[in-house]
């Protein structure tokens, strides 16, 4: 059932468009990540959730009910932001229970809805502190708590994590994804990190110069990209201009170098421009296995991330990656050899140009 | 042991600077001090300033000025805050102009303030476009002369008011705490009162001081509107007596030191949570 709808929603900035025709149903208890790069208008979009924006056109209802120009006090949506916005002059708990103070609660109710609250977010023991006594992890914690604290209808957090050092942002990371289920609570989550949109969410939007590109699971989005913004922006992915060969049998030429696809090429006429995207993951030696595409290339260089060892091949004329778990037993190749790839059917995706 | 060696880290010059500058400040206030305590020939003592607070002219002008001071005060709070407050969250690009207006004291000589005020409050104040009174000239009446002159203290005060709580509400991200209060269901009044002005506490002392400092001291505006105010008083003792006035000047001097003192110390861990960020 659609708890959050959006409908044809845009906003304009004078002559600047920020945000233009943004659908999009969210089910009670979903979580969904907005994701692009800089200047997409997610936070925008967020804004005008948040009622901090009112669009220049299309309605936001939440249960069915419009709140499109509401005032952001009366729509019982919590919100956290990049910069923790913590109140400076009030404890934790004080920071905790202001939304329900707000709302005139009995205090015996308060104290209690902190308790919980602080409980939730392993802070028992802080508080009293004050906001400058604590880290931005534990910040961040506590202004999570703050929205939640109100019982919102929707969660809205734009870009949380980014103030934080990588180590905190991955632990706090999977903390709110846990938060978020055990509440049942719809929420939205702005960032431009694929990595983190990946793992947190139920459904992505991936949006550019304010337009939606592609909306499905993690799975599709980083499986199935449709267009090539979306392959380029998630993940890391190789794409080089082709022609099509043979539509019938999905055969394409990247600069004569024959691959054959398992997308549908139907449509398509013999001649026609592509653009051809593989992951790097799915390439693999010939000399450790066989699969439908076998193809050659040479050796451009060599780089060690660790887990995985990411190497540069040419074919024909453009320039891939290519992954490999790394393991101590490896044999990598040297730069400048000939060597032979392949791929499957399946991870040759072919996109519009 | 740390101080000695940190002292011992500054260098030669810096010393002679700040001994020299030191020597500026501290001479006259030296001076002053001495010369205040020599009323009676050949005694060192406080004569001078028994006699000064005993003078029932002093104490009536004394708190008149204090009471102006508080006024002023108060109603610039209650102008400064909210507009600072919209300008930072919604109108940014008004800030310019606000600034060069809060400027103006400073290049507007007081005496051109006071004689435009009495040139235009000295007549009826009428309904636009008709003959009809809605109030008597305001430098009529003391009511209406008080109001003047707190209302050319808000203008005097407005350098140093605007600038304290602007910067105090730089330091603590308005626009963001405002959301945050919004999104929790929080109204316009409660977000001032219980989110703003707490978190610009340090800064409203620091401007509501040096709006005190002005007040009291202030001769210009307060003789030729002529009210009883301690400026004046003080201008006027300084003409009649010696001892008196140095003896004045002084205790003045350490009241606002003393104040200043106070301030530190209420605002010292405010301060700290602004700093934090
Ligand atoms: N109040 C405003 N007035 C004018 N333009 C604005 C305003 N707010 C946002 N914009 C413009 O709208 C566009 C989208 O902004 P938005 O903040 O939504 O981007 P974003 O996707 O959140 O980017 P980031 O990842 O950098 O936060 C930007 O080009 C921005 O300059
Ligand atoms: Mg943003």
């Amino acid at each position: 059932m659609t708890h959050l709808a959006l409908k044809n929603v845009s906003k304009h900035f004078g002559d600047f468009t920020a945000v233009s025709d943004f659908n999009l149903d969210v089910k009670k208890g979903e979580f969904v990540s907005f994701l692009g790069p800089s200047g997409c208008g997610k936070t925008t979009t967020l804004r005008m959730i948040a009622g901090f924006e009112i669009p220049s056109s299309g309605s936001i209802s939440i249960d069915g009910a419009d709140i499109t120009n509401k005032a952001p006090s009366q729509r019982n949506v919590g919100m956290v932001f990049q910069s923790y916005a913590l109140f400076p002059n009030m404890t934790v708990a004080q920071n905790i229970g202001f939304g329900l103070r707000i709302r005139k609660e009995k205090e015996a109710d308060v104290a209690e809805r902190v308790k919980e609250m602080l409980s939730i977010i392993h802070l028992e023991n802080k508080a009293d502190s004050y906001p400058y006594q604590l880290s931005g992890g534990q910040m961040q914690r506590v202004a999570l708590a703050r929205a939640l604290a109100i019982r919102p209808e929707v969660l809205l957090l734009d870009e949380p994590l980014s103030a934080l050092d990588a180590k905190i942002r991955i632990s706090l990371r999977a903390e709110i994804r846990s938060i978020q289920q055990k509440l049942g609570i719809t929420a939205i989550y702005v960032t431009h990190d694929q990595e983190e949109a990946l793992s947190l969410s139920d459904r992505i939007v991936v949006m550019r110069d304010g337009e939606m590109d592609q909306v499905g699971t993690p799975f599709q989005i980083y499986n199935f990209p449709t267009t090539v913004f979306v392959a380029n922006f998630v993940g890391t992915l190789n794409n080089a201009s082709a022609e099509v060969v043979d539509p019938a049998k999905g055969v394409i030429s990247i600069d004569g170098v024959h691959f054959e696809s398992a997308v549908d090429l139907k449509d398509r006429k013999k001649g026609d421009k592509v653009r051809v995207a593989i992951r790097p993951e799915r390439f693999n030696f010939v000399s450790q296995e066989k699969k439908a595409n076998i193809v050659d290339c040479k050796i451009e260089n060599i780089t060690f991330l660790g887990s995985i060892v990411r190497i540069q091949i040419m074919i024909g004329n453009s320039k891939f990656y290519m992954d490999t778990f790394n393991n101590p037993f490896l044999e990598l190749p040297k730069i400048g050899d000939k060597d032979q790839v392949t791929c499957s059917r399946e991870a040759v995706l072919v996109l519009d140009e | 042991m740390n101080i000695f060696s940190r002292i011992r880290r500054i260098p030669f010059w810096s010393w002679i600077w700040f001994i020299l500058g030191a020597l500026y400040f501290i001479l006259p206030l030296y001076a002053t001090v001495n010369f205040s305590l020599r009323m009676e020939r050949g005694v060192i003592g406080f004569k001078a300033y028994a006699k000064a607070f005993e003078d029932p002219e002093f104490i009536r002008t004394f708190l008149y000025s204090n009471a102006l001071a508080l006024t002023t005060i108060i109603v610039s709070i209650i102008l400064i805050v909210p507009t600072a407050y919209w300008i930072r969250l919604r109108l940014p690009e008004a800030r310019r102009i606000v600034e060069f207006i809060t400027l103006l004291p400073f290049v507007v000589p007081a005496i051109i303030l006071v004689f435009g005020l009495i040139r235009i409050y000295s007549s009826p104040i009428n309904i636009p476009f008709t003959d009809t009174t809605l109030l008597q000239p305001l430098t009529t009446f003391e009511v209406g002369t008080d109001i003047l002159i707190v209302a050319g203290y808000v203008v005097l005060g407005l350098p140093y008011m605007y600038r304290s709580v602007d910067t105090g509400m730089r330091t603590v991200d308005v626009r963001t705490l405002t959301e945050a209060a919004q999104s929790l269901g929080a109204s316009w009044f409660t977000i001032i009162v219980r989110v703003i002005l707490p978190n610009i506490r340090a800064a409203l002392l620091s401007g509501a001081l040096l709006t005190f400092a002005i007040v009291v001291g202030e001769v210009t505006l307060a003789s030729f509107l002529g009210v009883p105010a301690f400026g004046p008083y003080l201008f006027l003792l300084g003409q009649h007596r010696a001892y008196e006035p140095a003896a004045l000047s002084f205790a003045s001097f350490l009241l606002t030191w003393v104040v200043m003192g106070l301030i530190q110390l209420f605002t010292g861990g405010q301060e700290q949570i602004a700093g934090a960020h």
